[in-house]
């Protein structure tokens, strides 16, 4: 995994709480057999109308969306299923983080493998930036901060491993298999 | 020095530390049984061979073929194709993915094959005490026997077949307390809707709930099973309740449980797993079961639940709110009882067990869905068919005009080819009312397999209690 330290970027506002995954990208996207080119689906009902033609009025379809990495997303984000196509989707479109106050536990999980940034502030933070669509913020991923246009840096919270890997571009599944050994060891001892 | 007093949760975490948590480093956690699907595993697999790896204990591993398979007899043993390419293609790769990785395949025709989630308990692969993992968020559905058992992503599902081992932080405990008997036509999906209304979709979002206190402890077997498969509903990953002579009774007979001298010795261990006494959870809930109605769903998320006998909430200024009940077509105030419905669907790893069936089959014997309806009845494995046809339930079925299928996930999610249709109402035994989850512009009302057969007779929305 490439290592991910920081990110400057605008936003796109997706107010709504609880976007689950079948929103993130509905079931029927799902009988791939591969991780890429999900991002054509990602919110596919509610970014294309019943022709398949973009809605004008959906967030991400607007001229001012193109090219924005950070998705700022109302309440518990990513609740539902355990579809690693959510993060799968966000990627491939060209998302690298969702801000929200809180965000579902397997989906933070399945977005930190892959290097999707969950970013938890707090509500007063999430209000600014729900009313604030488009502004410019900065993430670092060391320090553990958000900063606002203002200047203003805002902290959250990301588990000490988590941020270990993103920083470093540490492969979770490299590291299991050096622990080899002691899961060997733990095993004769069953 | 005593051993302080542990939850049933903490008994099976710790013996299942390779490595305890640090602060700078999660726990490494051991698998015991690794249920696989088509949908969730081809990326996995593909990653294994990218890295030239194997699978570390394909004997604690076990597929099986639900999410996209079709349910209609002819495209699963009649020889016809399966609709939809993707899906074929899904099936085939795990077959594929199975014969060369040397894992244990329950394949299309298999006569075991069924809802992962159905048919790990059923076969008695589900046991107390074990770690279980699987590429789904209704692994909880598997806490119901006192495993710890909890969904993961694709990637995860990799690092279970090649290390048998997840890097987990430990989560915060919840304790679900219900007391109090259940009364009549009141089920275990009105039960666990009730909590999950009380908790939030998020409300259980980094914890384990254990589910406890004397109604639990009186459910039967499959009811738990539904209880702790919608943990996941108010944003726990896992659910659990302490196993008892009802768990081992359960267990006793299944072909993959301990036989003989085995099962006494996992007896001894089992009695040891319940939450000792003056055991500390983080976070306690009570709740009262005589309250409990017959509920239903009226919204898109299972946390927007109401009795059968009330009405559609009101919420002033809430636009997530408004945008719900636009997408339902369902306006404030007004009861949801005799809202017609389109589309009836008893199934899923919820409500798709024998019991679920007879429940079903009770209310339509000698009654007929009401014209226009089209009714599913989707059984959770082809174990649950047999049984059910066994007894005759398939007849009641086709007899009320319902359609009789072979066991898959079918209508609980819109990829199978079993689809509700744009702006149709469908009051289903699934555990999700997501917007487009049955299907592009459906509309989902989630209900007990009770209430779900009683609105098929009417045609609309109907308190069970009162066709019985």
């Amino acid at each position: 995994m490439e290592p991910f330290t920081r990110l400057r970027s605008r936003t796109v506002v997706l107010p709504a709480a609880n976007i689950d995954t079948d929103q993130i990208i509905p079931a029927r996207f799902l009988t791939t057999t591969t991780r890429t080119g999900l991002g054509r689906h990602l919110f596919a009902d509610w970014r294309y109308d019943e022709r398949g033609a973009p809605r004008a009025d959906f967030a991400l379809n607007r001229a001012d969306a193109q090219g924005c990495s950070v998705l700022v997303a109302g309440r518990n984000f990513g609740c539902g299923s355990s579809r690693e196509h959510a993060p799968w989707a966000l990627l491939d479109y060209g998302l690298r983080a969702v801000v929200s106050t809180q965000i579902a536990d397997i989906f933070r999980s399945n977005a930190l493998k892959n290097g999707l940034l969950p970013v938890v502030v707090d509500e007063p933070t999430s209000a600014w930036l729900i009313a604030h669509p488009g502004v410019e913020i900065s993430l670092d991923v060391a320090a553990g901060t958000l900063t606002l246009p203002s200047g203003a840096a805002v902290g959250f919270p990301l588990e000490a491993f988590a941020r270990h890997c993103l920083v470093h571009g540490v492969d979770e599944l490299g590291y299991l298999l050096a622990r080899g050994d002691e899961i060997t060891a733990w095993e004769l001892r069953q | 020095m005593p051993r302080a007093p542990q939850t049933l949760f903490e008994k099976v975490w710790q013996a299942h530390e390779v490595s305890p948590e640090s602060a700078a480093t999660p726990a490494v956690l051991y698998v015991d049984l690794h249920l696989i699907h088509e949908v969730t595993s081809p990326q996995a697999f593909a990653l294994l061979r990218e890295r030239g790896l194997g699978v570390r204990r394909p004997e604690r591993a076990l597929a099986t073929m639900d999410h996209s398979t079709p349910t209609l007899t002819a495209q699963v043993f009649g020889g016809a194709p399966i609709a939809i390419d993707s899906a074929a293609r899904q099936v085939r790769e795990l077959e594929v993915n199975c014969a060369e990785f040397g894992v244990e395949l329950l394949g299309l025709r298999h006569a075991q094959r069924g809802i992962v989630h159905v048919i790990g308990p059923e076969l008695g692969l589900t046991q107390p005490g074990k770690t279980i993992v699987c590429g789904d968020s209704h692994t909880s559905t598997h806490g119901a026997l006192g495993a710890l058992a909890f969904g993961i992503g694709t990637t995860e599902v990799a690092h279970v077949l090649a290390t048998q081992c997840l890097l987990q932080r430990k989560p915060r405990t919840l304790a679900v307390n219900v007391h109090g008997r259940l009364r009549a036509g009141v089920t275990a999906k009105d039960l666990i809707l009730t909590i999950i209304g009380r908790l939030g979709i998020a409300g259980g979002t980094g914890h384990v709930i254990e589910y406890r206190g004397e109604t639990i402890r009186a459910l039967d077997m499959e009811e738990r099973l539904t209880v702790c498969n919608m943990s996941i509903e108010a944003g726990a990953r896992a659910g659990m309740i302490a196993p008892d002579e009802t768990t081992f009774a359960y267990l006793a007979p299944r072909p993959r449980a301990p036989q003989g001298a085995a099962f006494e010795r996992a007896l001894d261990a089992w009695r040891q797993l319940p939450s000792d006494a003056g055991a500390r959870f983080d976070r306690e809930e009570h709740f009262d079961a005589q309250t409990i109605e017959p509920m239903i769903t009226y919204g898109t998320n299972p946390g927007m639940v109401i009795p059968i006998g009330g009405s559609v909430p009101t919420r002033g200024d809430d636009a997530a709110f408004s945008q719900a009940l636009a997408y339902m077509g369902l306006t404030p105030g007004a009861a949801i009882k005799d809202q017609p419905v389109n589309v009836v669907f008893i199934g899923s790893c919820t409500n798709a067990r024998l019991s679920d069936l007879r429940s079903a089959a009770a209310v339509l014997r000698g009654r007929h869905v009401a014209p226009g309806i089209t009714m599913l009845v989707v059984p959770g494995s082809q174990d649950v068919k047999r049984q059910a046809e066994a007894e005759g339930l398939h007849q009641v079925f086709l007899d009320a005009g319902a359609q009789w299928r072979e066991s898959g996930c079918s209508m609980c999610l819109g990829m199978n080819g079993d689809l509700v249709g744009a702006g149709q109402y469908a009051i289903s035994t699934s555990n999700r009312n997501f917007e487009g989850r049955q299907g592009k512009g459906a509309r989902t009302l989630l209900a007990s397999p009770l209430t779900a057969a009683a609105s098929a007779v009417r045609g609309r929305v109907t308190d069970p209690r009162e066709l019985t």
